[in-house]
């Protein structure tokens, strides 16, 4: 895996004074032919329900790959074992090449055999929750520069610039100095993306980012990512919106029962399914909506 | 009522209002440090450290903290005693005071009795936030250190406000193996005096002011953090 500094180019985030994301999410270049997420026979189960069953997946740079699918489909599950809070009992997870080292513990349990090695990915790997999981015991600035000078050991007044440009980008600039349980989910949801791209991740991971929204405030957070996906970051989304991932997607995946039962291009997947049984939800969705 | 002792004992009173302070600063740090120990231990996964914890807690929230000093003090304090290499140490004079016998009683009392509160207050505080940190990159230490502790701390601030005034009051019990703390020196001046009541009165009043003064400082730490009564 190439050091972060070859994925991104912070000189040009700050020379040009104004804040571009999408220098943070530039391809990289010829040397990187594997794919950023590269997930093989994926399978976990909880207990008796086996929830993905044999799940392959892959993202380029510069995806935007959209899993849909009924509830208990698997698809979060499957997001959350691209970062490993879900370790999954069977199958590979690649990150940008790099394997993710399992192994099998005196239970017979799969688990992490090298937890350093997941941290460092993590910080590669922005995660977006439905529950925004903001820490409510600091403001909104130093919710989004505790990893980067804790974790990345960058210098304060580095991470308080990119905070304060990628606030901006998301509309909270003016927010900074707030506590979270002073900002309507909204706001919380979109510092929650500021604080996932504060560590200038190579790919963006949101598990359902509006579910926990009330209506009226679901069209603000969906903005903001929908401006991330045109400025060319990666990223992969859990999501009911349908409407919304048909535009944003470069990619849609439909799960159903722990398998991908249809992939293609968001017009192949909503327009001309080949699984009946993706057409009946996409249909029920639309007509919902 | 009869005030006139108090130009007398003056200095004497302060020295054992000191004295307990002194107990309730001791007992208090140490007996928080070791309360989270004991918190997270609760929590463990290893069977071992679980059953640990659990049966410290069991032994000191299961007997008085009377006979808990009294254990230290008579019990290990004379079985000290026997061993002339001690005796002849510099450790002696600590040793031989019953100060340090009851702030570590006190010390194990707080780690039991707050370890248990400190538990409850890691459970309550929400996955998401933690799980949050972890997908972000920390370690699993730092992310303790800097979100699941101070998270649970600023939770049960009004638990450990209450918490450290028993602690106060219990430190009062020092005064019955000989140390000289408030209620020590009361007990020395109705001896001398031949007082009933009026140097109890005045330590109690300096007893509820110091309960009042410890309230009031959680209550500024509770202010510190702005949330807003939405969970």
């Amino acid at each position: 895996m190439p050091p972060c500094s070859t994925t991104i180019c912070p000189v040009l985030l700050f020379t040009q004074g104004r804040a571009s994301l999408s220098d943070t999410f530039m391809p990289q270049g010829a040397a990187a032919v594997a794919p950023i997420i590269d997930i093989r026979n994926l399978r976990k189960r909880f207990g008796a329900q086996e929830v993905l069953k044999g799940v392959s997946f892959t993202a380029q740079t510069g995806d935007v790959v959209s899993l849909i699918g009924a509830s208990g489909s698997g698809k979060s599950t499957l997001l959350r074992c691209m970062n490993m809070l879900e370790v999954p009992d069977s199958g590979q997870v690649l990150i940008a090449g790099e394997e993710v080292a399992l192994k099998t513990n005196r239970h017979g349990q799969t688990v992490l055999a090298d937890p350093p090695q997941v941290d460092r990915m993590r910080t590669r790997l922005g995660m977006v929750f439905q529950s925004f999981n903001l820490w409510p015991h600091m403001t909104v600035l130093e919710n989004l520069i505790e990893v980067p000078i804790r974790v990345l050991r960058q210098p304060r007044g580095e991470a308080i610039a990119l905070a304060e440009a990628l606030l901006a980008k998301v509309g909270m600039a003016e927010k900074r100095h707030s506590y979270p349980a002073f900002l309507s989910g909204g706001q919380q949801q979109r510092v929650a993306i500021a604080r996932a791209l504060a560590t200038r991740p190579s790919v963006m991971l949101f598990d359902e980012p509006t579910s926990a929204l009330d209506p009226e405030l679901v069209g603000e957070v969906l903005k903001v990512i929908r401006d991330l996906a045109q400025d060319g970051c990666t990223m992969v989304l859990v999501t009911h919106e349908m409407a919304f991932a048909r535009d944003v997607s470069s990619k849609v995946m439909f799960l159903h029962q722990g398998c991908i039962e249809e992939a293609g291009t968001a017009r192949q997947v909503f327009e001309n399914p080949g699984s009946e049984r993706c057409r009946q939800f996409v249909n029920a969705q639309f007509c919902r909506a | 009522m009869n005030f006139e002792w108090l130009g007398e004992y003056g200095r004497m009173m302060v020295l054992g209002v000191m004295t307990t302070l002194q107990l309730l600063l001791i007992a208090g740090t140490l007996g928080f440090a070791l309360a989270v120990l004991v918190g997270f231990g609760r929590l463990s996964r290893q069977p071992f450290i679980a059953w640990l914890s659990l049966s410290f807690t069991n032994l000191i929230r299961g007997t008085p903290l009377l006979v808990q000093i009294y254990v230290m003090y008579y019990g290990v304090g004379s079985l000290f005693v026997s061993f002339p290499l001690l005796r002849d140490s510099w450790l002696w004079p600590y040793l031989r005071e019953g100060f340090w016998y009851v702030a570590l009683a006190l010390t194990l009392s707080v780690a039991g009795y707050v370890g248990e509160v400190i538990k409850g207050g890691l459970r309550g505080v929400p996955k998401g936030e933690l799980e949050a940190a972890r997908a972000l990159g920390m370690p699993r230490l730092l992310m303790i250190r800097r979100i699941w502790l101070p998270r649970a701390i600023f939770i049960l601030l009004p638990t450990l406000a209450g918490e450290s005034v028993m602690l106060l009051k219990s430190t009062a019990l020092a005064s019955t193996v000989a140390v000289m703390d408030a209620l020590g020196v009361a007990n020395l001046i109705r001896n001398q005096t031949f007082l009933t009541y009026e140097p109890l009165l005045v330590m109690a009043l300096i007893y509820l002011l110091l309960a009042m003064l410890i309230e009031r400082l959680f209550k500024r730490l509770e202010m510190r953090l702005p949330v807003r009564n939405a969970f």
